[in-house]
């Protein structure tokens, strides 16, 4: 995209992707109207990725740079995996809007702003010192300068409406204009209004109008002269439908549940940003859910671990402070060999950190963060769907193999969203849960399986089963407490080798490219979207480097160790300070494995992983 | 809702059936031994079926007991046994789940979870067996250890102000609190019964001796030459009589509790105060659990015995209720559910 979008002189031009970051006060409705442009692109059919970006304090003052909500989605008609470097189109509703929000527009991009919010009083707020429409600020941009709230006023004259109510109608009115721009219809927004509304028919008249006025204005003012098309992708057929990250992980596991025939059983304490995948899971106790708000994040993990042990799928989701809370009930689990998922959606840290902002930086904390040796089967989701996808192969692989497993995703997973292909359950892998048997009588609850090395899973309520676990070292087979010392060597690398095998039953690593064996790169977890994109630009314009990209973390995949030798530069790039490139490191010695790494909160962007890789090809 | 009280089997339990085949090990002489045998006589009183017990435990001497009984058990991490326990009654209602915890595992490390396992409701038997001291960890104070008591990790004496565990279950909505001795294996089988007997979260807490750390500390109430003027036997519906020929009693002076002895000053039996344990009201509840000697006896059995709706009940009620609105019934429909569209 290097082309202006709102050219001098009346035209429709074709785009294969455009950025567009709606940004207001966080009263002011952005994330409505970003996720109403982004349902109706979709299915106007439409690939695209989306992600809000609000602040941590619920309402900042208003008009104040900290209480700016954006929401940022790309659209295109080639695969789309990111929601996109820098905004194409910004529409900033105040000031504050414009001045935390202009840094994410490319130079040259277009910006809409209300006019009627640029009064002396808010540009201060803002903390600007002069006008920016006046004093230049803008130059390297193409401005539009509507008046907004005025022409909302106008519009909604007549209805029984108070000034506020009139005034929230006006991201209406900026939706009608990316609307006229984009050559979309108001068909659905309309319908989502007519049903929100239902109970208040004046609110629902005044958004309409409000989004009518936006468009017919847009279609009449000299400066939006023209409209842009962006055709619809070259989608697989099928049955789509909208899903965040954090929807999509309580829903992985609602399947998994439901396919094992046991209950969803999630302990939680509030985190954000895992706490939506409580509110979703919450929401659906008909469908063999119990959800408990814990007194905190160890009730929480501890709770989790007495419902597994009573035979249901227990799961407990956090951030990093709650998994470093959890680490003593999680190394319990360990130790009684239960089932357990961890769902850890990070967030930038140390301590309370960002905790609205995304970070790679807790892979450490889950393969190794707890006391002695104490293994724990780690994966991470990739995009915002396949978060269903990763949850439901935790759950899968909790009770297959009788370990807890921690799933990772983070921030930007959780809160981005995308359109998804959804699979019909009956698609999904098998969960098999082996029944437990006795042995001449008597029931052992430490006799594993001689494949997985599993041990039974024998429920409170079977008679003849009666047994005692806990988290003093088993005897071998029998489970009693064992001082021993060869014993505990045995059980010791008996647990490390049961996670190990977890390996026998993952998928293997798939290599992207054809590259010449000079370049590997290396991805985990939700930076996917941007190496993916970064990749497939270099590979296009004749590029050689081949990608890969981890969503098991803990066994690797099989073929892990023979992919590295075939080349001789690996490159891992992680939004931390490399903290999976070490552990690789480890695993593999000798090998060439170099690190690129960012902890700015922020996801990578696709320009920068193209110049970094572009670097590391030269050389 | 099914409670803990199941249909009597047809071959009933005895003690046997209950104990484990591993050796106790705790110190000789040690009160977990009689709390052990009070806990292996009361449960084939209950006609619950063997399978349907479950025995969870923290850490500390006390959290060993799941490991002595022959039901379904499991010995946890120190302090989360409330936590533990509430999912395996949440997982499955139909068990009947017995909590194990230290006065250190119950009320320091695991505070958070004992008060909201009891504000919640949950239909979970919790036994503390309150020595005053730690003991696993060989001799440091407890949060109920009195003022001034000197422990290794309190060489001048301890300075802090010790929690009484009755006050904390009344302060946290509880609707079951008995209080027992380990001297007496009658009435700990009995308080034991009680226990499981009431639909909701039960404490029952036993003052327990630690012989090796804390030895004779609850002597002042359980000692033969103490025990007619400092143990108060609570019955519901009867009167609160105590002392060697059940003549001295306590009556309401205004606000607060007073001895007084029959006979005596024109006192009459019908002057004597009687037993509301099913009373909503906690106030007398907690007027009975803070009384001690020297001025008091010790209030002993069940002092507050109060039927509320159980967390679990709570839960299934609400669930029918979104059952029958509901318009997903598999997670196929709820994917399906919303904005759906297709690509042809």
């Amino acid at each position: 995209m290097s082309e202006t979008i709102i050219p001098s002189k009346k035209a429709t031009k074709e785009l294969d992707k455009v950025v567009i970051r709606f940004a207001g006060d966080s009263g002011d409705g952005m994330q409505l109207t970003g996720s109403q442009f982004s349902f109706t692109s979709a299915l106007w059919g439409n690939d695209l990725a989306t992600f809000p970006d609000y602040p941590a304090e619920i309402r900042a003052p208003q008009g104040t740079v900290e209480g700016v909500s954006g929401f940022q989605v790309q659209i295109g008609k080639i695969d789309i995996y990111t929601p996109g470097d820098e905004a194409d189109v910004l529409v900033a509703m105040n000031p504050a809007a414009l001045k935390s929000n202009l840094k994410f527009v490319r130079k040259g991009g277009n910006i809409v702003v209300d006019l009627d919010a640029f009064v002396l009083r808010n540009i201060e707020k803002a903390g600007f010192v002069t006008n920016p429409l006046e004093d230049g600020t803008l130059a390297d941009y193409n401005v539009v300068e509507a008046p907004i709230s005025s022409l909302t006023k106008t519009a909604l004259e007549g209805l029984q409406l108070d000034n506020k109510s009139i005034m929230r109608s006006k991201n209406m009115f900026a939706l009608g204009m990316m609307y006229w721009l984009f050559d979309r219809s108001l068909k659905e927004t309309e319908k989502y209004i007519e049903d929100k509304f239902k109970k208040t028919p004046a609110l629902a008249e005044g958004n309409k109008r409000a989004l009518n006025a936006g468009f017919h204005y847009a279609e009449t003012i000299e400066a939006l002269p023209a409209m842009y098309k962006v055709p619809p992708a070259q989608i697989e057929k099928g049955l789509y439908r909208h899903i965040s990250g954090n929807v999509a992980t309580a829903w992985g596991l609602m399947a998994a549940a439901e396919r094992m025939g046991r209950k969803l059983f999630l302990g939680s304490y509030p985190i954000t940003p895992a706490s939506d995948i409580l509110h979703e899971l919450s929401r659906h106790k008909n469908l063999g859910v119990i959800t408990m708000q814990a007194e905190d994040e160890i009730a929480a993990v501890c709770s989790a671990i007495g419902a597994s042990y009573a035979g249901q799928m227990g799961v407990t989701t956090s951030s990093g402070p709650g998994i470093a809370l959890k680490g003593e009930a999680i190394g319990l689990a360990v130790m009684a060999e239960l089932p357990l998922v961890v769902v850890d959606v990070q967030r930038g840290g140390p301590s309370t950190g960002l905790p609205t902002k995304t970070e790679q930086a807790d892979i450490n904390i889950a393969v190794f963060g707890r006391n002695s040796e104490s293994p724990a089967v780690v994966i991470a989701a990739s995009t915002p769907a396949n978060c269903f996808d990763y949850a439901y192969m935790a759950a899968k692989i909790a009770v297959e193999h009788m370990t807890p497993v921690i799933l990772l995703t983070d921030g930007y997973l959780a809160n981005g969203s995308e359109p998804w292909k959804f699979p019909s359950t009956a698609d999904l892998p098998p969960i098999t849960i082996k029944v437990p048997h006795k042995e001449n009588g008597t029931y052992y609850p430490y006799v594993r399986d001689v494949e997985t090395l599993a041990r039974g899973w024998a429920l409170p309520g079977t008679p003849g089963f009666e047994h005692r676990i806990g988290g003093l070292e088993k005897q071998e087979k029998t489970g009693n407490v064992s001082y021993d010392p060869l014993n505990h060597d045995k059980m010791v690398r008996t647990r490390a080798e049961k996670v190990e095998r977890v390996a026998n039953y993952i998928p293997e690593l798939e290599v992207i490219g054809e590259g010449d064996g000079k370049l590997l790169v290396v991805g985990w977890g939700g930076t996917f979207g941007g190496m993916r994109t970064a990749v497939t630009e270099l590979q296009r314009s004749n590029r050689k480097l081949d990608f890969v990209h981890f969503n098991y973390i803990n066994p690797l995949p099989k073929n892990t160790k023979e992919i590295f030798e075939r080349y001789s530069k690996i490159l891992v790039c992680e939004l931390n300070l490399g903290q999976f490139a070490s552990l690789l490191r480890s695993k593999f010695p000798g090998m060439n494995i170099q690190s690129y790494t960012k902890v700015q909160g922020q996801p990578f962007l696709v320009t920068e992983l193209k110049e970094v890789f572009i670097d590391h090809l030269k050389d | 809702m099914e409670n803990t009280i199941d249909i009597p089997q047809a071959n009933p339990l005895t003690k046997k059936d209950f104990e484990s085949d591993q050796m106790v090990r705790w110190c000789p002489g040690c009160g977990d031994y009689a709390i052990l045998s009070a806990m292996t006589n009361a449960l084939p009183q209950l006609g619950i079926p063997r399978e349907n017990f479950v025995f969870i435990s923290g850490i500390g001497c006390a959290s060993r007991f799941p490991y002595y009984m022959n039901t379904f058990g499991f010995h946890t991490i120190h302090g989360r046994g409330p936590a533990v326990a509430t999912g395996v009654k949440l997982a499955n209602p139909k068990l009947s789940v017995w909590e194990i915890q230290g006065d250190g595992d119950a009320l320091a490390i695991g505070g958070n979870h004992f008060i909201h396992a009891i504000r919640r409701n949950i239909d979970i038997n919790i036994i503390l067996f309150n020595n005053e001291i730690y003991g696993l960890t060989k001799g440091q104070y407890s949060p109920t250890s009195p003022q001034g008591l000197v422990t290794k990790s309190t060489p001048y004496g301890s300075v802090e102000r010790p929690f009484h565990a009755g006050e904390l279950v009344i302060g946290a909505q509880g609707t079951f609190y008995a209080r027992t001795i380990d001297t007496n294996p009658k009435l700990m089988t009995e308080m034991f019964v009680h226990a499981a007997q009431h639909i909701g979260t039960s404490l029952v807490e036993v003052l327990q001796n630690c012989v090796i750390f804390n030895d004779g500390a609850h002597a002042g109430v359980t000692d033969k030459v103490n025990r007619d003027d400092f143990q108060l036997h609570v019955k519901h519906g009867q009167p609160l009589l105590f002392g060697k020929d059940n003549k001295k009693g306590l009556r309401l002076n205004g606000l607060k509790l007073e001895v007084v002895t029959i006979g005596e000053n024109g006192i009459t039996e019908k002057d004597i105060l009687v037993h509301d344990a099913e009373s909503e009201d906690p106030t007398l509840h907690l007027m009975l659990a803070r009384l001690s000697p020297p001025h008091f006896p010790m209030a002993l059995g069940v002092i507050r015995n109060v039927r509320a709706k159980t967390y679990e009940e709570a839960l299934e009620e609400e669930r029918e209720k979104i059952t029958t609105k509901s318009k997903y019934h598999s997670v196929d429909d709820l994917l399906k559910s919303g904005e759906v569209w297709e690509i042809k």
